[in-house]
């Protein structure tokens, strides 16, 4: 998947240098600087994801959201979710885990949907962009809806 | 001291707080220091491979894309095309969600509505084709078809009701904040 992202950047490089030179400098200018405007949240967020992740084992989790840890897995489940911030490539073959370590469908679902749709730590970040009542709500419907797929896959699995 | 010292101060405010947090746990406990380090080391490392060719195309994409273009097909009146486009734009995308924001940024600075952005965050966060496969391999088909066809409804409800509760003041600083942060 980087080689296709590294391919269609490179691509669009080449072909942005064949029409205009000047404004090829000027869209890695702008590159730069819309990276410049979020390096510092961006390595704050890294190092608050190390800490979190170096201090909640995968044994701690699956022991709070085993299978009979019910309505209250649920929510601890989507809280953890909603903190943690795991790349999906990780967060899946640890959800298996999880699942084959005792937890329940219906909390994993709600820790992968959290995971996926509320972020916590990034908000600094997405504050930036859309301020504080766009950021707070989209995560706030995300979290609410997370539950609700919880309860389908609860149903469902 | 002067606006643009304070500014920086503000900016990187966040990241001294976690510096200073950080490298004293590495004092205080050496063992989980390495480790929070060393996760943020890899973390790093794996942003190097998604985090370039993004702000290489936001770049190209702010020179090169015309602002009525971009009006034309995600704007006000773009209707269904909007909508899929915000759908295929954050499906198709690799990386984290924070590599989203930027994006939504000089989409929404170019002129593109509120609610198809906000379906590029959702799908961006939840719908990654190339995630499907690692989600289906490691889940099961029938966990990954429910969480699917949910996220579809979830993104498109979160987005128009977002749009809908702001007021169109809250919405002009959004675009407001956008034209800064490009």
């Amino acid at each position: 998947m980087t080689i296709v992202f590294y391919g269609v950047a490179a691509a669009g490089l080449i072909l942005s240098l064949a029409k205009s030179k000047e404004k090829t400098k000027l869209a890695l200018k702008k590159a730069w600087k819309a990276f410049e405007n979020i390096m510092p949240q961006f390595l704050g967020i890294i190092l608050l994801i190390g800490l979190l992740l170096s201090v909640l084992s995968a044994e701690q989790i699956s022991s709070l959201i085993g299978k009979d840890s019910g309505w209250i897995g649920v929510i601890i489940a989507s809280i953890i979710g909603s903190i943690t911030l795991i790349p999906g490539f990780v967060a899946f073959p640890l959800a298996a885990a999880l699942l084959e370590n005792g937890a329940g469908y219906m909390q994993i679902g709600a820790f992968v949907s959290t995971l996926m749709m509320v972020g916590i730590v990034t908000m600094p970040m997405e504050i930036l962009y859309f301020g504080k009542k766009a950021t707070f709500l989209r995560n706030g419907m995300g979290f609410v809806f997370s539950i609700l797929v919880a309860i389908v896959m609860g149903v469902l699995l | 001291m002067n606006k643009k010292k304070m500014e920086m101060l503000k900016r990187y405010r966040f990241l001294l707080v976690m510096l200073v947090g950080t490298l004293m746990i590495l004092v205080v406990n050496p063992t989980l220091g390495r480790h929070v380090y060393g996760l943020a080391w890899d973390n790093i490392l794996g942003m190097l491979g998604v985090l370039p060719p993004i702000f290489i195309l936001i770049g190209l994409l702010d020179v090169w894309v015309k602002k009525e273009t971009m009006v034309k097909y995600m704007g006000k009146d773009s209707g269904i095309v909007g909508i899929l486009l915000g759908f295929f734009l954050g499906s198709a995308a690799a990386g984290p969600l924070y590599g989203a924001f930027p994006v939504a940024g000089v989409f929404l600075n170019k002129g593109s509505r509120l609610s198809n952005v906000l379906i590029i965050v959702g799908a961006w966060a939840s719908m990654k084709i190339p995630l499907l496969l690692f989600e289906v391999s490691a889940m099961g088909f029938k966990f990954t078809l429910i969480r699917f066809v949910m996220d579809i409804f979830g993104v498109l409800i979160i987005a128009y009701s977002i749009e809908k509760i702001l007021t169109d003041e809250d919405e002009r600083q959004i675009y407001e904040l956008a034209k800064k942060m490009n």
